[in-house]
């Protein structure tokens, strides 16, 4: 988690930006799936023995926010693109020059 | 003992994985071990028993958005080796986080502990009374689509929202700056 935390902040590239949020993301799923997990459990599917199951509710949860997640990196991907269309690149800090230089000129 | 050490193993992985996005530059290359960390990730959810999410995981994560990114990376140029930005504050950044996570976890029940708090509230219930309501045997069907009905709609609705948002970003004209940046680029040259 901590590591996609870290790619976002560090990386220039928009792309990797995006790849970043999604590792975090999964991690944060994966810590909420191991908080369901019950030892000698099966998964709960119900079947016609006594067994132990392990927790429904967090596995509901995680269906609907990778869904979610989804579509957050498509919404993300398609500002990339617009991006890169408007400015033809996608590194932080060459905008951020080309916005300098724009800003200078127009001035 | 074999489920933590499978656990282990594969949260290792996981861990090789994420060092190498942050190492290549190669968009393509990252956009392929984002799909190998989702699928990674879909294993360890069937080491946990969420039969359900892994299945979801593997099909959404690591099917339809390795596919989308694909195709936004064919557009994109080839990424750069840059120097790497803010690297001192996210470094203490992450440490410090990291260890509020491990005092927090430290304070957690046990893994798979059956008596945990999380394991004693509405679930029973929901484990035992939901066959004879609807007759389905997997629970998670069951309150996705029964009990908690309404966040999958809400969830619909929010899938709904960012389809729309996609098509107006990639059909919008609107917000022409290029045009600007060429003429402003040309009168520089001037």
């Amino acid at each position: 988690m901590v590591g996609g935390l870290f790619i976002i902040i560090t990386s220039q590239n928009y792309l990797k930006k995006v790849v970043g949020l999604a590792i975090f993301q999964t991690a944060v799923f994966v810590f909420f799936v191991s908080l369901a997990k019950v030892l000698d459990g099966t998964a709960p599917i119900l079947t016609k023995m006594e067994n132990a199951y392990s927790n429904p509710l967090p596995h509901v949860l995680i269906l609907t926010a990778i869904v979610v997640g989804v579509a957050t990196s498509a919404l993300g991907l398609a500002l990339v693109l617009q991006i890169y269309r408007n400015y033809e690149t996608i590194e932080e800090k060459e905008i951020q020059s080309l916005e300098l230089k724009s800003d200078k000129l127009n001035v | 003992m074999n489920f933590l050490l499978i656990n282990f193993f594969l949260i290792s992985l996981l861990l090789v994985t994420t060092f190498f996005i942050f190492k290549t530059t190669s968009l393509i290359s990252v956009v392929a071990l984002t799909g190998a960390f989702t699928l990674l990730c879909s294993a360890i959810y069937v080491n946990l028993d969420a039969v359900d999410v892994a299945f979801t995981e593997a099909a959404v994560g690591s099917g339809i958005s390795t596919i989308l990114m694909v195709m936004a990376a064919a557009k994109l140029p080839e990424g750069k080796k840059n120097k790497l930005i803010n690297l001192f504050p996210s470094i203490i950044l992450a440490v410090s986080i990291s260890l509020i996570l491990i005092i927090i976890i430290a304070n957690l029940p046990l893994l798979g502990d059956p008596n945990a708090p999380i394991h004693l509230h509405v679930v029973p219930e929901y484990l035992k009374e939901s066959k004879d309501f609807f007759h389905i045997p997997n629970v998670v069907t069951n309150i996705l689509a029964s009990y908690r009905g309404f966040d999958t709609l809400g969830e619909t609705i929010v899938i709904f929202t960012a389809g729309l948002g996609v098509i107006a970003l990639l059909t919008s004209n609107t917000l022409n700056r290029k045009t600007n940046f060429k003429k402003n680029n040309k009168k520089n040259e001037r």
